[in-house]
């Protein structure tokens, strides 16, 4: 068929003999079988995880956020940093569903509706910081722009704070109607087959009744394509909106223009590297090699090296404009060279490792499209970014305009205990998910099979039509 | 008015694409057809009407800054204007800026929401509702064609068989 035409020389997208029927049967059948022990292993040890975070969360709203190591320069640490942390991770997800839809990209088909789930589970995480920071987290609702008994005192919408609330909220609502919205045909292909009642009555109320007439599809192929229109500018403010915490304050090293592509760059840069790591692990446990191939490695690599690019480009912009301004309060940032001397030599070597050094190996191809070498480079860049924003934040409130008020951060158990209970947290939600949900968009991977499958490829590409 | 349909089930979705062309050419009305995935070119080849949820989507991102205008005029101008780190807030122009963030959030929140609880409105989905599609397999790997039957449904069956159905089920509708 003329339609289904695929350049010979592209790599196809899913593997092996594939009909309809077995992509039904390949996506359906990590929720209908059993789970193995290395799925009870994974989830035992994120429920500890999790449940020994929502103790040290409890500790902290039960005492004060004083039980934190916070003091009175680093008025935040540790959760600002987590806060960031997530939400860029956050950020992969609607990029693959949105933007690679606009440009049409076809491998987002395997990896969208996972990368989708960590977005929405790492929001979560992100949202959890800012409100427990606030110590009465029971007064979280003052966010809100809702009339009070304060005499209507409103919120303050010259802040960027409050602009975060905004975009936050309406991210992750926006990312989780996107979700569920290209789930419905997939939770409706999971009724048809349940065999138990009680699964096929989950499965009914999940999908909404999608029956799939051709006038439904028509429609969810026009909101799907709008709402990647609308998200795509959307995912790109988030970030902006959240470097904007910084880069709208007086004090030196946030102070920067640069910041919001800066960070929406790193956002993406370490949101790939997140959906590298998991993915890296579920292709194995659930089976669905031939689904998420070494060429959508390669691709996620090439993101991860162009928005590497990107971020080392800022951090040298960072380090030579403190560099020749010559202001002495800039050898204090974390891009300078009192900072890469200093105290925290540590945590800026990290950096320029993690982020900058290690992930140029992925130029040599081999490495490019290795799957153990891009899991451990992925876990590396997800530590770098990690220290990119302890760095931003606790580098510079370390030493402010003061000397007498320096100090340093030292995080207590609780720090740990709530951003450890976080990674543990986000692991019961993606292990659950991994069992209960289509991991892969089944009826989008249908609609690439005849374009993008490779028997189909093989037998077209014989004939030389 | 008979109320007999016929299901003819297809197991491919270029025989499909090609029978619905048939059909429509025997100047046969196609009531409905279920696919497991959007089959492109389906709608077109079966005459349906193109749709106008983007039309709403961006009348609803107009309301969604209106909205933010007005609320962020209402709350910051008008109400309780406070002068906060020596930037007041008198006119909404000048403090506009700092209020663009909400305005695109709110925006897209309205356009991206309603334009979504519209379509499932219009498609008639929501938690609760029973499905409609007539055969299981129409969400796996089949694809079924709807037609009304009137006295003509020998032909009918005929020229279906001809255009490659698998399966061919006569129904009487409640």
């Amino acid at each position: 068929m003329s339609s289904h035409y695929e350049a010979p020389i592209r790599e196809p997208l899913v593997l092996g003999d594939k009909s309809y029927h077995d992509i039904t049967v390949d996506i359906a059948k990590p929720i209908e079988g059993k789970a193995n022990k290395n799925w009870y292993m994974a989830f035992t040890i994120s429920l500890i995880a999790f449940l020994w975070g929502i103790g040290c969360i409890s500790y902290t709203i039960g005492t004060g956020v004083g039980v934190w190591g916070l003091n009175k320069n680093i008025g935040w640490a540790w959760d600002i940093t987590n806060f960031v942390w997530w939400v860029g991770i956050g950020h992969a997800g609607t990029l693959i569903s949105a933007v690679l839809l606009l440009f049409r990209q076809r491998w987002r088909m395997a990896i969208n509706r996972s990368a989708e789930a960590m977005t929405i589970f790492a929001v979560f995480q992100a949202g959890l910081f800012p409100l427990i920071h606030m110590g009465r987290v029971w007064n979280g609702y003052w966010v809100l722009p809702i009339p009070n008994q304060f005499g209507s005192l409103w919120v303050n919408f010259n802040s960027p704070l409050l602009w975060d609330v905004f975009a936050i909220s309406t991210y992750l609502s926006v990312s989780l109607v996107f979700w569920w919205t290209g789930l419905l045909p997939d939770f409706a292909m999971l009724r048809d087959r349940a065999i138990k009642p009680f699964q096929k009555k989950i499965y009914a109320l999940l999908s909404f009744g999608w029956s799939g007439r051709a006038k439904d599809w028509q429609r969810f192929e026009e909101v799907s394509l709008v709402l990647a229109g609308l998200a795509t500018p959307l995912v790109l403010s988030v970030h902006t909106i959240v470097s904007m915490d910084f880069a709208t304050s007086v004090n030196p090293g946030w102070h920067s223009t640069i910041f919001p592509p800066y960070f929406v760059a790193g956002a993406i840069f370490s949101g790939f590297a997140m959906v590298q790591t998991l993915l890296g692990i579920m292709r194995k446990v659930t089976n669905l090699e031939n689904y998420i191939t070494r060429l959508h490695v390669e691709y996620m690599n090439m993101v991860i090296l162009l928005t590497g690019g990107i971020v080392a480009v800022a951090y040298i912009t960072e380090f030579f404009i403190a560099w020749y301004t010559g202001s002495p309060y800039e050898n204090f940032t974390y891009m300078s060279v009192g900072g890469a001397t200093g105290p925290y030599w540590w945590a800026f070597w990290l950096l320029i490792l993690c982020n900058i050094l290690i992930p140029q190996l992925l130029w040599v191809k081999n490495i490019r499209r290795s799957f153990i070498w891009s899991f451990v480079i992925s876990i590396v860049i997800n530590i770098g970014m990690w220290f990119e924003r302890f760095d931003i934040i606790v580098m510079i409130l370390s030493k402010g305009h003061l000397p007498s008020t320096w100090s340093r951060f030292e995080p207590t158990f609780v720090d740990i205990g709530v951003f450890i209970g976080t990674i543990g947290f986000f692991g019961v939600l993606f292990l659950l998910y991994a069992r209960t949900f289509p991991v892969i968009a089944q009826a989008e991977v249908k609609s690439i099979l005849k374009v993008s499958g490779e028997k189909h490829k093989q037998l077209r590409d014989g004939n030389h039509e | 008015m008979n109320n007999k349909v016929i299901h003819a089930i297809y197991n491919d979705d270029d025989i499909l694409m090609d029978a619905v062309k048939k059909v429509k050419g025997a100047h046969y009305h196609i009531d409905e057809v279920f696919t497991p995935f959007p089959v492109h070119g389906l709608d077109k080849a079966m005459g349906l009407a193109p749709t106008r949820l983007a039309i709403t989507s961006f009348l609803y991102g107009i309301t969604g800054l209106s909205f933010a205008i007005w609320m962020t005029n209402y709350m910051m101008i008008a109400d309780w204007p406070q002068d906060i780190g020596g930037k007041p807030n008198f006119s909404w122009f000048v403090s506009m800026p700092a209020f663009v963030p909400i305005m695109f959030e709110l925006t897209v929140f309205f356009a991206a929401h309603l334009m979504v609880i519209t379509f499932y409105m219009r498609s008639r989905i929501w938690p609760f509702k029973a499905a409609e599609n007539p055969d299981v397999r129409t969400t796996d790997d089949h694809f079924l064609m709807e037609i009304s039957v009137g006295n003509n449904e020998k032909e009918l069956t005929s020229l279906l068989k001809e255009t490659g159905a698998v399966e061919i089920n006569v129904i009487d509708k409640d």
